[in-house]
């Protein structure tokens, strides 16, 4: 097993999905010779030719429009669109087509293609660089929505990805492009769409986060346990929707406490369906509301504030303690 | 450092073959066999008449909002005349007449037209994609289709439809770009039927012609006229074989007028002249080519009789067994099929919930 950052993984999974499958087709803006601007699809263009990672004009309707076309075609088109921050040029090719063509054509056509882009905060970044909309493409019948966080379920996912019949959309944190090494094995490995995962244990409250703010969640619950005693359970989502919620509602039964995290503004946010899920599964366990620790509702400001703005682990642990009543 | 001027192909094709009086050019004549004509003449009247009578039915209320394709049969008919079955077609909305012809029955596209979506089967012989509302989309669908074909090195093309507003939308010039940077064989038909809803031709671009835009990208553009069958068929087939043949896109522009409104849901009287309409009804695409036949001697009036009868009597099946199927459809729990290849967790809940609902108090229950 060799040790790779998030940008590593995922090239894996691109170069062996591309080796043993010739549909898989990576396409979008500075995806051939440069690799990237993040250089996750570094070496394609040489490994598998032009055409199989290619270099695009600039325009990602086109991008995702041409992809739409290139799946029903029988390919499985994997667009690069360079920032989140330019994706709802293509929102209505997702949102009217990708998302429609299963159903409109009665199950003859479908769109096999993955729509990968990188989104969130931390990166001192430009406009337009930093946003979190996840919660757009999550209320997307049809499409499903995928994030990883960390470099080998980044690997994992982006494989079942690719091969899932139906289309994804994959968000990548820039903060974690490089933030941290972690063992990625050479074989094969898959992780199921729609699952999410334990990623650790405790009784007292129940942490939900995914992305880029797992880190900070569990950062949070070592803060918790070493400062309070407290000991907090922590869901990584990795997919949007479909939700999967029996893991965070059976941890909500045992702990009582819940608190979701994430970047995006707090309003309609991801933490809104979470804690309605909650509400309907596990309204009687509660021993308090739930607590959403997430981006206010504005434009995530530029970067010389965006910390302010972004969840940070210090926020979490007081709203945790604060629900837990121990502030 | 001068001023220079740079030299560019300014120069572009206007095709026409038949006027509106049916008299031919005998020089460009496309070489087409009589059993064909006849057939192409056939799905134009039956085009025609079924226009017609959907016009009937929808007023009656036995369909809903419909897009009328009276007076673009021929712009229609003579694109697709030059695909073979397994080439693809990504139709906007108002291709019915295309689509019949490319395999879809009458049947279901009443039954589509009524709201089911049992009516969006389609022939498995025929690549064709469902009909696209948001204007220009599905151009680029198509790129994308002729890309794969290029890609898995199929003599096939694509062939998309859309309008004249369509030019005016962002997707169809990033088709066009992309088409021409890859060398892709897809067929553009633009159907300028001279009016977007109700904004006329003048105020969508300032261009003299659409199929100029074509120069801009690097690819060949014809201008057509679009009511004259033979002139469409002409420039597709070329058009057609060039894409088969590696040397990538085409723009067609078909110079058609629509002679209905743009939906049932529409009022021309309100925005275009019954003159102008007029002018345009002279020049209707199915007469001269009547003409043509007949003047050619493989088409009499008793045929044309013939013809209409059996067509009325075809339509009318069609619509007698849509209404009859139509009555055993409508269970609700179908919208829930087709939503994603395997139906996740949280859509069963809900398919379970509504299924509760109509065993509690049948289809009223849930309307309250």
């Amino acid at each position: 097993m060799a040790k790779l950052n998030m940008v590593q993984a995922l090239n894996l999974a691109l170069r062996q999905e591309m080796e043993q499958d010739d549909s898989v087709i990576v396409l979008g803006e500075d995806v051939g010779k440069d690799g990237g601007v993040f250089r996750v699809t570094d070496g394609l263009a040489e490994a598998f030719g032009e055409d199989r990672s290619r270099d695009t004009p600039l325009a990602e309707s086109g991008i995702v429009g041409m992809a739409v076309g290139m799946a029903v075609a029988g390919l499985k088109p994997v667009c690069e669109i360079q920032f989140s921050g330019f994706s709802y040029h293509n929102f209505h090719q997702i949102e009217n087509h990708a998302a429609r063509y299963r159903m409109r054509s009665q199950g003859r056509y479908h769109v096999p293609m993955v729509l990968r882009t990188p989104y969130g905060g931390g990166v001192r970044a430009l406009e337009h660089h930093s946003e979190s909309r996840e919660v757009y493409w999550s209320h997307m019948p049809g499409v499903k929505m995928v994030i990883p966080s960390s470099p080998r379920n980044a690997r994992a996912l982006l494989v079942s990805a690719i091969r899932d019949p139906d289309p994804v959309i994959f968000y990548e944190s820039k903060a974690l492009y490089r933030a941290f090494r972690e063992e990625v094995p050479e074989e094969e490995e898959t992780f199921p769409i729609g699952k999410s995962r334990r990623i650790r244990e405790g009784d007292d409250l129940t942490l939900i986060a995914y992305g880029a703010m797992l880190r900070r969640a569990l950062e949070a619950a070592e803060r918790l346990k070493e400062e309070s005693g407290i000991e907090a359970d922590v869901i990584d989502l990795l997919t949007l929707s479909p939700l999967d919620d029996t893991l965070f509602v059976d941890s909500v039964k045992r702990t009582g406490h819940a608190v979701v995290i994430h970047e995006a503004p707090l309003s309609y946010g991801p933490g809104a369906e979470i804690a309605a899920r909650i509400a309907e599964k596990a309204f009687y366990y509660l021993e308090a509301p739930v607590a959403r620790v997430t981006g206010y509702d504005v434009v995530i400001p530029l970067f010389a504030r965006e910390n302010d703005y972004i969840p940070s682990v210090e926020r979490i642990v007081r709203e945790s303690r604060k629900l837990l009543e121990k502030i | 450092m001068p001023r220079t001027l740079i030299e560019l192909e300014t120069k572009l094709e206007k095709l026409s073959v038949l006027d509106e009086a049916g008299n031919l050019d005998k020089e460009l004549e496309p070489e087409i066999s009589d059993d064909f004509l006849k057939a192409l003449f056939r799905a134009m009247l039956l085009g025609r008449r079924f226009d017609e009578r959907l016009l009937s039915l929808q007023r009656q209320g036995r369909i809903g909002t419909f897009p009328p394709t009276t007076g673009q049969e021929a712009a229609q008919l003579g694109a697709v005349a030059a695909l073979q079955p397994e080439d693809w077609m990504a139709p906007s909305f108002r291709e019915t007449v295309a689509e019949v012809w490319r395999g879809k029955s009458m049947e279901s596209i009443i039954i589509h037209n009524n709201g089911f979506s049992e009516g969006d089967d389609a022939d498995a012989k025929f690549n064709n994609l469902p009909v696209s509302v948001p204007v220009a989309s599905q151009t680029l669908h198509a790129v994308g289709i002729a890309w794969a074909l290029k890609y898995r090195k199929m003599p096939r093309v694509a062939m998309t439809f859309f309008g004249d507003g369509a030019t005016s939308e962002g997707d169809f010039h990033e088709a066009l770009n992309f088409a021409g940077v890859f060398q892709v064989p897809v067929v553009f038909v633009c159907q300028n039927n001279h009016w977007a809803i109700s904004v006329p031709l003048a105020r969508q671009t300032r261009s003299r012609t659409l199929a100029q835009k074509a120069a801009a990208y690097g690819i060949p553009g014809i201008q057509v006229d679009g009511n004259d069958i033979l002139a469409v068929y002409s420039a597709a087939r070329e058009a057609v074989q060039r894409a088969r043949d590696g040397g990538g896109p085409t723009l067609i522009e078909c110079v058609t007028y629509r002679l209905q409104m743009h939906t049932t849901a529409d009022d021309p009287k309100r925005y275009r002249s019954d003159e102008e309409v007029e002018v345009w009804r002279k020049r209707d695409p199915i007469p001269r080519f009547q003409t043509y036949l007949m003047d050619k001697g493989i088409f009499s009036e008793e045929d044309v009789k013939t013809l209409e009868a059996s067509i009325k009597d075809e339509i009318q099946q069609a619509v007698d067994r849509a209404e009859e199927r139509m009555k055993a459809l409508g269970a609700p729990l179908t919208m829930f099929d087709h939503a994603y290849a395997t139906t996740p967790p949280h859509l069963e809940e809900q398919k379970r919930y509504l299924k509760t609902l109509l065993s509690v108090g049948g289809k009223e229950a849930q309307h309250g």
